[in-house]
């Protein structure tokens, strides 16, 4: 790293969590951004010497590149089976895994549900942009009412596709989960406060309250046929409305934990 | 220590916690749920770790972020669990994580029945998954051979960072007969770790555990590696053992259970004047092919006995290679050959050789 002259201050800098390679990420992508604040926050719980981490299937599955930290690359959707047996054998590490809303919310739903409802003591960012981008921008579960996508060429049709499934609310609703809220990364103040609860959930975690998940409302200005800025007034607008920003679940340890921020 | 009367898949689990399995997770099917039973009472025990998953997908996820960390783990189900399991075998062979997988076979295909049957060969040999990849698959023919080797497939698994498969059926699971356990093994608190595994990037770069490899050199390099490996298994882990082959005139091939019953085919084949030996594969891969080879130049023809539609048969007649003929007796769906039936086909194979000369 360049040196800093004596009379200046360092204000900002690539977080020890995260590597220097550049990431395959489309221009506009989010995916970035939230990579940056999982790293920011393991650089500040100082655990990243005791951090593993679980890739999913999807546009983030090279995470393991952008991140510093032990990394393994799960199966579509089998992220968070594969964080149960990392935890089970390492219950003092701190375990996450990313994943994508076809991971998480399609191909992986008994696992991220079962995980949750265990109260598995890992975290898990949950990044939901309303279609499948890997494999070019095919209807997702969680694709807004009338989206159209490649493979809903009229729009989502809920009467034969089904209903966007807002997992916030469902993963809030079991026991086993202590904190699970929903925020996004659409402008500076959902960047910070998403930050915020990523550090939350992984307190959470620390302190062994249970199953903790942030689900991160992002953008895919590629497959959404949009400019970036395009992307993120959509998301707003659209996004937002249908999946409501907020905590879906804060268990009574967690609400102390906040008391102390 | 002393013979116990002991059965079947409780054996094979307590083999495994003496052998020092840290973490064991699972999903309840006949004819296998014993195994499980016995371990979520035993792990906890020893202060080690049991799960009973959501489903056998699951079960095989969490074997591969166990052992993704370089811990002793295993699972076990019975065939349509085992078919569940494959996409989690294919990416735990594709990133080189040992692991061992206990599969109590049952009738199929489908839901088939809870009766004994070795209708996967082909999926435990032959294809456990998708992409280029074998198991270790070792196959008892007792409760007692099935004690001894849960203990050697972890060290297979290790040693090799392979999956290793032990295919029982339900006749061996549910069997009870007097065998010995091996004494507890001494586990160190603060286990090792082998220096890839998943433990924290502590003082090192960061660790990486995945079956991805975008680009063909780079995923043929990987493949090249991996054959690699699987050749060195092939020439240093092949596994069988015989009875009265040295005169024999006819040889039988069978696996796992009926391997023993086709021991007292012999002997009483022997009785009635025929002279017939037994080559039992306890490798089914990699499969004794060299030895079958060796055997075919020598016996006027060889008859392979299994619980299904003729599966073993096929790597069989790939070792003959037409030295001799061979033939093949099999029931299915959970009918056992018994050794009168199995004497008649010998009976019959010597009429033809007869016949033939």
């Amino acid at each position: 790293m360049a040196r800093i002259p004596e009379d200046m201050e360092l204000v900002y800098r690539r977080p020890e969590s995260m590597t220097e390679a550049h990431t395959h990420y489309c221009p506009g992508c989010t995916h970035g951004t939230i990579h940056r604040l999982v790293a920011e926050v393991l650089d500040e719980l100082d655990v990243r010497e005791r951090t593993i981490g679980i890739a999913p299937v999807g546009c983030s599955v090279f995470i393991y590149d952008y991140l510093n930290v032990d990394m393994a690359e799960a199966a579509h959707g089998r992220a968070p089976a594969m964080a149960t047996g990392v935890k089970r054998i390492f219950p003092e590490h701190v375990v996450f895994t990313y994943q994508g809303d076809g991971d998480l919310a399609a191909i992986g739903t008994a696992e991220i549900i079962h995980a949750a409802n265990r109260g598995e003591l890992f975290t898990t960012v949950f990044v939901n942009n309303a279609i499948y981008g890997m494999t070019g921008g095919q209807m997702a579960p969680t694709s807004l009412p009338d989206q159209v996508t490649s493979s809903s060429p009229t729009g989502r049709d809920v009467k034969t596709a089904g209903h966007p499934i807002r997992m916030a609310e469902l993963i809030g609703g079991l026991p086993g989960a202590a904190y699970v809220t929903r925020q996004a990364v659409l402008d500076v103040r959902s960047i910070r406060r998403t930050k915020r609860a990523i550090k939350l959930a992984f307190q959470a975690q620390l302190a062994g309250l249970g199953f903790s998940m942030v689900e991160v409302i992002s953008t895919c200005n590629t497959n959404w046929r949009m400019t970036p800025q395009e992307a993120l007034d959509w998301a707003k607008e659209h996004m937002v409305a249908y999946y409501p920003l907020g905590d879906t679940k804060v268990a009574d340890g967690v609400k102390a934990l906040q008391g102390k921020e | 220590m002393t013979k116990e009367l002991l059965e079947g898949n409780r054996a094979l689990a307590e083999a495994a916690v003496r052998a020092g399995v840290e973490a064991f997770f699972g999903y309840p099917i006949t004819p296998q749920t014993e195994v499980l039973e016995h371990l979520s009472k035993r792990l906890p025990e020893e202060g080690r770790v049991f799960l009973q998953a959501e489903s056998e997908v699951a079960s095989i996820n969490m074997v591969y972020g166990a052992a993704s960390t370089g811990a002793r783990v295993m699972t076990s189900s019975s065939s349509p669990g085992i078919s569940l399991m494959q996409e989690g075998l294919s990416y735990i062979a594709g990133s080189e994580v040992p692991v061992v997988v206990v599969n109590v076979m049952r009738g199929g295909p489908g839901l088939g029945n809870v009766q004994p049957a070795q209708s996967d060969y082909f999926q435990a040999v032959k294809m456990a998954g998708h992409g280029d990849f074998h198991m270790i698959v070792l196959a008892p023919a007792s409760v007692q051979e099935a004690i001894d080797l849960i203990g050697l497939s972890f060290e297979l698994a290790e040693r090799y960072r392979t999956i290793v498969m032990v295919v029982t059926d339900g006749a061996i699971g549910q069997m009870m007969e007097p065998a010995e356990l091996p004494p507890m093994r001494e586990i160190p608190q603060e286990r090792p770790r082998p220096s890839w595994a998943l433990t924290g990037a502590r003082e090192r770069e960061p660790n990486l555990v995945t079956s991805l490899y975008l680009g063909a050199e780079k995923l043929e390099a990987t493949n090249r590696r991996l054959q690699a490996r699987l050749q060195k298994i092939a020439a240093n882990e092949v596994r069988w053992e015989e009875e009265a082959v040295e005169d024999a005139e006819l040889l039988l091939v069978a696996f796992g259970s009926i391997g023993r019953i086709c021991q007292t085919a012999v002997r009483l084949g022997r009785k009635r004047g025929l002279k017939v030996g037994l080559l039992r594969p306890v490798t089914l891969w990699p499969f004794p092919s060299a030895r079958v080879a060796e055997l075919a130049e020598r016996v006027r023809g060889i008859l392979t006995v299994e619980m299904n539609a003729g599966q073993m048969v096929e790597d069989v007649r790939l070792a003959v290679e037409g030295r001799c003929p061979v033939r093949f007796h099999g029931r299915m769906g959970g009918a056992i050959p018994l050794p009168d039936e199995i004497l008649t086909q010998l009976e019959a194979l010597q009429d033809e050789m007869e016949g033939a000369e």
